[in-house]
């Protein structure tokens, strides 16, 4: 028998306690606003549909003959639902699952904070979202820049009236052995945003892009005034992604077209499509009351916080050691 | 064909581009919350040494190149192929001079070299880190001279020219590094 080299963690003792530190922060910074902590299940009868999200399958733990569950994704649709049985304001720290997602600032399993305001929407979350990370983080000047704004001042184009032509063109320019794309729009945005746009954010600030196609909008409303962005917002800290938040979609029916929109293009791009969870459009049919919520990838925060380049150094253990 | 997807990427991984073997160098993995993920890789030409960037789209597929690395043995040469042998199974390949290029110059028959094999053809062909070589030109040093800074240019068996100390005489073995070209120190018996 060999000894395994590999079984002390990657995170040293710091990160170790700063985790803990930051954790109990958090803690208090809700608490003190009166906001409930919950828990919701890590294994769910449902994927999430997302186009570029793929949740991890694993057995019934019920140990039926039924078919495989999923670890969730996000606690999103289980939040909702909370929120619609009357809940009020919540939050949670939650393990997240992905598959496939492993890199320098990731890994497949990770901790994300979520919460949800009643009577909020996604600018007076995007404050609230500034404070707790002033809390955790020391204080940075805070910006808020449209995604259009953004896209324009790095990328050089309007990414609501550019054709794909132009996107490809800076691409070929600008990224050395850029990918071909074809007419996924959607694709260009996301590879100039995260190769042009993101990385210039937050530097010595927290950077909030706000207002996304409405391409892009995943399960946030679409802003009143203007059809074609989506009320969603991400906030950027050192050029990371750090969250990730929407006023949210109440209207089951328009949740239900796009939950099929997803179904259809991973159908088209040869893939299977993950069943509907039916319990959360219920729930939206309840009613979902008006709020505003978001999710904070908290080993990213860490990272902020202890100063580490890669994931795995406040990582106890990264999925190759786990 | 044999195919890799963009999950397998790591260091060291042999794929096909435009015609060409490469190695990955490194592979970043890039991804939106709610996007499109890349994989961000730097990559060398097995052929030319060259490295460049390429972004796939995550879950795409490249092309296996079947690049083996070998340990193998100069055996010799006849001026136009260089002629190496696999220890294990005794197997023999020739190398041309355009591949074996500057490594000609420091390999000494009988020693183990890395050879880079591309379906079975060399493609590169690199010596030794470190090779011991006998000096067979050299002008005489100065007297006495074993300690001050001074160097010459010394001719080794292959035919090398490296810069040694002034007191390195004709007939002495030493200890040369072939991937910056430069002597190390006097061979140990």
């Amino acid at each position: 028998m060999t000894l395994a080299g590999d079984w002390p963690p990657t995170a040293g003792p710091a990160a170790l306690h700063e985790r803990a530190r930051m954790l109990a922060a958090i803690r208090a910074f809700f608490a003190e606003r009166g906001v409930l902590e919950v828990e919701t299940p890590l294994i769910g009868a449902h994927a999430v549909t997302d186009p570029h999200i793929d949740c991890v399958p694993v057995a019934d733990p019920s140990g039926g003959a039924g078919p495989s569950m999923y670890l969730q994704s996000s606690p999103e649709y289980a939040m909702k639902r909370l929120l619609a049985a009357g809940s009020g304001a919540i939050f949670q720290v939650a393990r997240a699952f992905r598959m496939g997602e492993r890199g320098r600032l990731h890994n497949p399993e990770f901790s994300l904070l979520e919460w949800y305001r009643p009577g909020f929407d996604h600018h007076r979350l995007m404050d609230e979202v500034a404070e707790l990370a002033g809390v955790v983080l020391a204080d940075r000047p805070v910006q808020h820049l449209s995604y259009q704004a953004a896209f324009e001042k790095h990328v050089g184009l309007d990414p609501f009236s550019c054709e794909t032509a132009a996107m490809r063109s800076v691409a070929l320019d600008r990224l050395p052995g850029a990918p071909e794309l074809g007419e996924d729009r959607d694709a260009w945005l996301d590879l100039l945003m995260g190769e042009l746009v993101a990385p210039a954010l937050g530097h010595g600030a927290m950077t909030f892009v706000y207002d996304y196609p409405a391409s892009q909008a995943a399960l946030a409303r679409l802003v009143e005034s203007n059809p074609t962005r989506a009320a969603r917002f991400e906030l950027f800290i050192d050029g990371w992604e750090i969250a990730n938040g929407f006023h949210e979609l109440g209207d089951a029916r328009a949740q239900r077209r796009r939950f099929e929109a997803d179904q259809a293009r991973r159908r088209a791009r040869g893939g299977e499509a993950p069943g509907i969870d039916e319990r959360l459009l219920a729930a939206l049919e309840a009613g979902l009351p008006d709020c505003a919520g978001v999710a904070v990838g908290l080993d990213r925060l860490l990272m902020l916080v202890t100063g580490a380049s890669r994931i795995d150094e406040v990582l106890a253990f990264p999925v190759e050691r786990s | 064909m044999a195919t890799y997807s963009t999950n397998e990427f790591k260091g060291g991984l042999k794929i096909m581009l435009d015609g060409d073997p490469y190695t990955i160098v490194e592979n970043e993995f890039v991804k939106p919350g709610k996007g499109q993920a890349f994989n961000r890789v730097k990559v060398r030409n097995l052929k030319t040494g060259r490295v460049l960037e390429k972004t796939f789209k995550s879950g795409d597929s490249v092309e296996a190149a079947d690049v083996m690395e070998t340990d193998m043995q100069y055996l010799y040469n006849d001026g136009e192929y260089w002629y190496f042998m696999d220890p294990q199974s005794f197997e023999q390949v020739g190398a041309p001079a355009t591949i074996v290029g500057d490594a000609a110059k420091w390999m000494k028959e009988q020693d183990t070299c890395t050879v880079v094999l591309w379906n079975g053809e060399p493609i590169s062909v690199d010596p030794p880190a470190h090779v011991n070589l006998t000096v067979t030109q050299t002008d005489p040093g100065l007297r006495g001279d074993t300690s001050s800074g001074g160097s010459k240019p010394a001719t080794l068996e292959t035919g090398a020219v490296v810069q040694v100390p002034l007191f390195i005489e004709e007939g002495e073995v030493l200890r040369v590094d072939t991937r910056k070209g430069e002597y190390i120190s006097r061979a140990k018996e």
